[in-house]
């Protein structure tokens, strides 16, 4: 877990700029919850916010990604608009999925954001089987399925990489072990120091990384998404990390100590990154400082636009559950 | 043609003018082996190649899985579960992702791809002898297929690989035709002319197969079968004239069609080989009550499994299925019923 990896200026100034949106963006979704202005569930991302940038800066635009019930980082990262995004979390009609996803369900696949899925694990062989389709019909696309410490205990975990694996198909796995599956730390449910371990018993490769680290994120990312292009099959990447937040709404943490909390928030990846682009890109205070602002503009505009947006037509109830309305339901 | 032959006909066809279809499954394309479960896709892979014909480890969720994945990025799978007990393994990919996939997304994506499973009791024990469609049927997102008949079953899977949502498509051991060491003991095997050139035969359509005025006797798959001679015999011996409608399509289901003869007919019989409580049956005799109450001179009824596993030897596997004999029994019962 070295730091010593480095990245051009522009992508350096670019990992940084997302990861402030997507924090500024869960903090203020955050107040608002708290608020109780935010309807239905809330699962955040602070913390984890290299990860999403690091992976998605190492992708195009028609390479898919398929995320979790925790998306908002992810969805940011691959260049959802946040106006979408939170107009889906307050349910209406402008949201990326008309107020039928919600939280948990975000995609906008003109960007290659896949339905998110809050099926722990599920979206392991989905991401399989998009790669096996772009293998099959010959474009050099690639999937990217992001998952948590959690799902590498599901069966899906198993059957899809080894899957993806025997059909060198295209595809990457981010495992963003941030120690718990919802409450339960790592060391309740596996018996091994690092996931990526479970690669080898796969045949493919496996990595840990820091995923605290931007640039870390994008290299490694970067490389696997090369030789998925390349056909020489997937990758296992294990993404160190923390989320700062619970597991969901309502869940303060109790199950961890102050100490580590604080121990990783010195590793904070924002924080970190800032240092060094002061230190090793010549940025002064002021230009970081009036991202940070433009980011909380975006923010704002695209929550005002949520809480102004209308809410869907009730009939948006029926339409969706198939490609025509034949097939819809029959007796309403 | 038989039903196995019509059904790889119906692959074969879909592949050769689509490149977008593959098939997905256990043992499907192995060199050398045996074509599937039930011989459906035997020397498809010689014609379509490994990565067309895709064998996988065993792996239901993935299987299912990969499907899905496959489906959403643009591709049209077929995927075979070796028996249709085995999709349990994977009924969150079949439920929670197939199905809610579009819906999620606003519309935004589609899944149109197929999963076939083999069903029916063929003295194999609990666990490979279920009939499953009522577990699909209850999902909004899903469409579920039951051919009875080689003709229906080509036409019907050309249509269910064309569709842009996931079809559930079951087929029925006994009506396969398998040959050799692949047939089945007491198989029914239908031999139809099955026409050479593709055609499709619309999804959310049932078929009348017989025309009678006594009473309409609703079944699907192998019970079709026992319908329609149990009808000959009520005809013969009874002097009822039984209408025989073949469900072939349970959703989206084209329920105009059973109204239409049940205000015929007036009497209503279900015939299906799975679990009586909440099958199929269940959910049509509720939906015809409620809109053809006035015209039923006798209650619906419905004969089906018992709520109890599918047990393996011959002499109890008979008291679990339903039979001819039951169905003129049951039939004429309710025939004499009348005040």
């Amino acid at each position: 877990m070295t730091t010593s990896l480095t990245v051009d200026k522009d992508l350096a100034l670019n990992l940084f700029r997302q990861m402030v949106l997507i924090r500024s963006f869960e903090d203020r979704l955050l107040q608002y919850f708290l608020q109780g202005m935010l309807p239905g569930t809330l699962h955040q991302y602070q913390g984890q916010e290299a990860v999403a940038v690091g992976v998605c800066s190492a992708l195009r635009r028609e390479d898919l990604i398929f995320s979790t019930h925790r998306p908002v980082g992810h969805a940011v990262a691959k260049g959802v608009s946040l106006k979408l995004i939170a107009a889906e979390l307050w349910g209406k009609s402008t949201g990326c999925c008309g107020g039928k996803g919600g939280q948990m369900h975000l995609s906008d696949i003109s960007v290659g954001m896949m339905p998110s899925n809050a099926i722990v694990g599920a979206n392991i062989p989905i991401a399989t089987g998009a790669a096996l389709s772009f293998k099959l019909r010959g474009p050099d696309r690639v999937a990217v399925s992001f998952f948590g410490d959690g799902a590498a205990n599901t069966g899906a975990f198993h059957e899809g990489l080894n899957l993806a694996a025997v059909k060198q198909a295209p595809v990457i796995f981010i495992c963003e072990n941030n120690l718990y599956a919802a409450s339960t730390h790592i060391s309740s449910s596996m018996r091994i120091e690092h996931i990526a371990e479970r690669a080898k018993s796969y045949g493919m490769p496996g990595y840990t990384i820091d995923g605290m680290d931007a640039f870390a994120v994008y290299q490694a990312a970067q490389s696997a998404v090369d030789r998925a292009r390349r056909g020489d099959g997937p990758t296992l990447i294990e993404c160190k990390t923390y989320r700062y937040m619970g597991h969901s709404r309502g869940d303060p943490g109790g199950y961890r100590t102050r100490e580590e909390v604080l121990a990783w928030g010195k590793k904070d990846p924002i924080k970190t990154l800032r240092e060094r682009l002061i230190s090793d890109y010549e940025q002064d205070d002021r230009d970081l400082d009036l991202i940070h602002q433009e980011c909380q503009d975006i923010v704002q505009e695209a929550i005002d636009f949520a809480i102004n947006s209308p809410e869907p037509d009730p009939t948006e109830t029926y339409t969706h559950v198939f490609a025509t309305l034949e097939g819809a339901i029959e007796h309403t | 043609m038989t039903m196995a032959e019509a059904l790889r006909d119906g692959m074969r066809l879909a592949m050769r003018s689509d490149p977008s279809v593959f098939l997905i499954g256990e043992d499907i394309g192995i060199d050398g082996g045996f074509g599937g479960g039930f011989t459906v896709t035997l020397g498809l892979s010689g014609e379509f190649g490994h990565e067309r014909v895709m064998d996988t480890p065993i792996s239901e969720i993935a299987i299912i899985g990969a499907a899905v994945g496959a489906a959403l990025a643009g591709a049209r799978p077929v995927a075979e579960m070796q028996y249709g007990d085995f999709i349990f393994c994977a009924m969150d990919q079949v439920i929670n992702q197939a199905a809610k996939m579009r819906y999620m997304s606003n519309g935004q994506v589609s899944v149109p791809m197929v999963v076939r499973l083999p069903v029916g009791a063929t003295q194999r024990g609990a666990q490979h002898s279920q009939s499953s469609e009522a577990y699909f049927m209850h999902t909004p997102g899903l469409k579920v297929v039951c051919p009875s008949n080689p003709i229906d079953a080509k036409g019907l899977l050309m249509a269910a690989i064309r569709d842009d949502d996931p079809v559930i498509f079951l087929e029925h051991k006994l009506l396969y035709g398998g040959k050799g060491g692949r047939k089945e003991k007491t198989s029914l095997d239908p031999v139809e002319e099955v026409p050479e050139e593709e055609y499709q035969i619309p999804l959310g359509t049932v078929e009348i197969k017989r025309a009678g005025t006594d009473i309409t006797i609703l079944a699907n798959m192998l019970m079709t079968h026992l319908a329609l001679e149990a009808a000959e015999e009520l005809s013969a011996r009874e002097k009822i004239e039984a209408e025989v409608i073949d469900m072939r399509c349970l959703a989206p289901l084209d329920f105009e069609t059973l109204v239409r003869s049940v205000k015929k007919t007036n009497r209503v019989l279900i015939v299906e080989e799975d679990n009586i409580t909440g099958g199929w049956g269940a959910e049509v005799a509720a939906r015809l009550s409620e809109a053809a109450f006035f015209y039923l001179d006798a209650p619906i009824s419905r004969i089906a499994a018992p709520d109890t596993p599918a047990p393996c030897a011959r002499k109890l596997e008979q008291v679990y299925l339903p039979s001819t004999q039951r169905i003129v029994q049951a039939a004429v019962d309710m025939v004499r019923l009348i005040p």
